[in-house]
């Protein structure tokens, strides 16, 4: 239902936006959330902005907060920690995503399948518990299953002949206890999107694609390839955006430990602004983070939601 | 005889098929569960049972560490918290998201599109971003500590996840139903609030768990702006951290005690996860 007002205006007068809403009921029926939005949402934005132009250290607020212009920016850009926690974040999804695509498409071509219908009712039921738990607790889960005295994980790798290892103090591995939890925790969410991909597929030309051959690759790549990429450009961009925000499972799990084997972005801002107190420094890296963030929803936007829309 | 052959080997072929398809979900449904199920049976283990190794798989179960965490740990407390704050923000969510959506759905305007967009990008922002600007403004409002920051704070993603999934929901209701009611003299927010809203409920409540989901699950935010007394569950089942002998059968009390939950509301939503997940750009 198109507001009457705006039609007859619009064309004629090249108006502003939202110059004409206040006329409209849809004004009325959205100012309470942008303005929620813009009090929570934008406000500190702009006040970490501001922040990260002056020098403000929670510890030593006596020397006031001065000005300091692009220092913590400069700072932040030079600092070798900044970009080893972002080449970590980086390589961290480079190799976790590829293993979750892979995992998450088998999954999604055994569900497929028409046989069996309670034992895929029952998996696909099960898929929901990774996407369930809570970040925290999945690191709690991996710090138990990863222990060095008593945990699962050295039963089991012990079963195949490998002796015991010390999964959270050895740089390497605590970086691949940490990954196997994220694979755990997020591999159904590209199997249920893969999923949804491949129920795309027209009933008719995967039975016809049956009859012609028997290879599932055969018809995965010539059928039902095109139907799995929109998915597959989401799960692309939404992990990318979600590993920048990785913190919770990684702060239970090992705290960015040993040493900073595991430290990606968002826990060692976290720690430059509440551990060693320093609000400027830490306001300048989270705008860097900020326009990260935006250029993945951007790419999202226009990728995925204008072929979806 | 050749046929009888070839159809013998198709079928042995297809039989062959249907054991790997077996097995491989049998897989599935294991990996999926297995942390799970040993964060669950961890926390009806007692203590020596939690350390044995190699681990024990069959042990006589105590509710023990359920009421140590609850009450001497005061576990009890922080999940009240969660739930007071998880809820608030759910019902403020509601309350400024639906109509909000109802005008994407249903109005045309300049810079909609920027305005959804907007809407949307919201979801990306990493907590730490606002986390560090927001612990500054708590301070200065004496408002650190309190269940009011985190609620405000966790409008910023459960604002959105209601606008999303109810949008959509409201673009599935027949528009000739609020044209009748104009016709009939219903002022708009009357069609809005008598015969939209109630055909959008199972939109809304879809979307009312998810906010309530998320908001239960976070853990920076709360870790950053709360001390003693509106610490929620996520926050306390971190704290067993600190001492040198680690409570696991409690932790994985508390654990327990923060996941089923979230993981029976997930269920009742599973129909929907994805689309709540990507923000309905893929279904």
């Amino acid at each position: 239902m198109a507001s009457p007002v705006m039609h007859a205006r619009g064309p004629r007068k090249p108006a502003r936006y939202f110059s004409v809403l206040p006329r409209s009921p849809a004004f009325w029926f959205l100012i309470p959330a942008i303005a929620a939005l813009a009090i929570i949402g934008i406000y500190p934005l702009l006040l970490a902005l501001y922040n990260s132009f002056h020098q403000y250290k929670l510890a030593d607020l006596a020397s006031g907060t001065p000005f300091v212009g692009v220092d913590n920016y400069i700072a932040t850009l030079t600092d070798p920690t900044f970009w080893e926690a972002l080449g970590r974040t980086a390589l961290f999804l480079c190799v976790t995503l590829p293993i979750e695509v892979a995992l998450g498409l088998f999954a999604a071509l055994l569900l497929h399948r028409t046989e069996l219908p309670w034992m895929r009712a029952a998996a696909r039921v099960s898929l929901v518990i990774p996407m369930a738990t809570t970040y925290a607790v999945v690191g709690l889960i991996g710090r138990l299953i990863f222990n060095r005295q008593f945990g699962v994980a050295n039963y089991l790798t012990g079963l195949i002949g490998i002796p015991p290892q010390d999964w959270l103090a050895d740089p390497t591995l605590a970086f691949v206890s940490v990954m196997i939890m994220d694979i755990w925790q997020w591999t159904p969410f590209c199997a249920l999107i893969l999923l949804a991909g491949l129920s795309m597929v027209p009933k008719e030309a995967e039975e016809a694609a049956r009859l012609e051959t028997p290879k599932w690759s055969m018809i995965l790549w010539h059928l039902q390839r095109p139907y799995l990429l929109p998915g597959l450009t989401a799960i692309l961009i939404l992990r990318s955006a979600d590993m920048l925000k990785m913190f919770d499972a990684v702060f239970t799990m090992t705290r960015g430990g040993p040493g900073a084997a595991t430290e990606f972005i968002s826990v060692y801002i976290q720690r430059v602004g509440f551990r060693l107190f320093d609000q400027g420094m830490a306001s300048a890296q989270a705008i860097i983070l900020l326009i990260l963030t935006i250029v993945l929803s951007r790419l999202y936007i226009r990728f995925v939601y204008r072929e979806a829309a | 005889m050749q046929g009888t052959q070839r159809a013998k080997r198709a079928r042995a072929a297809r039989k062959r098929a249907t054991v790997w398809h077996f097995l491989g979900l049998v897989v599935v449904f294991m990996s999926s569960v297995f942390p799970f199920y040993w964060m669950v049976t961890t926390s009806l283990k007692s203590q020596a049972d939690a350390l044995a190794y190699p681990p024990k798989w069959l042990f006589s179960p105590t509710f023990h560490h359920y009421s140590a965490a609850l009450f001497e740990h005061d576990v009890a407390s922080s999940l009240l918290n969660s739930l007071i704050i998880a809820s608030s923000t759910t019902v403020l969510a509601i309350l400024l998201g639906t109509p909000a959506a109802y005008a994407l759905a249903r109005y045309e305007f300049r810079g909609k599109e920027d305005l959804w967009f907007w809407f949307i990008s919201n979801r990306m922002v990493s907590p730490v971003v606002l986390a560090v600007p927001f612990f500054l403004i708590a301070t200065k409002l004496d408002l650190v500590d309190t269940h009011i920051v985190l609620i405000l704070l966790y409008l910023t993603f459960s604002l959105p996840i209601v606008v999303w999934i109810c949008t959509d929901q409201f673009r599935n209701i027949p528009v000739e139903l609020d044209e009748a009611a104009r016709l009939d003299g219903a002022s708009p927010w009357r069609v809005f609030w008598r015969i939209n809203l109630p055909l959008a409920m199972p939109g809304i409540v879809v979307s009312a768990i998810f906010a309530f989901i998320f908001s239960w699950n976070d853990l920076l935010y709360a870790l950053v702006l709360t001390r003693s007394d509106a610490i929620t569950s996520p926050v306390a089942a971190t704290s067993y951290m600190s001492g040198y002998e680690l409570p696991w059968g409690e932790i994985m009390a508390t654990g327990t005690l923060i996941v089923l939950p979230m993981v029976v509301f997930a269920l009742a939503v599973s129909g929907r996860l994805v689309q709540g997940l990507t923000m309905g750009a893929v279904k």
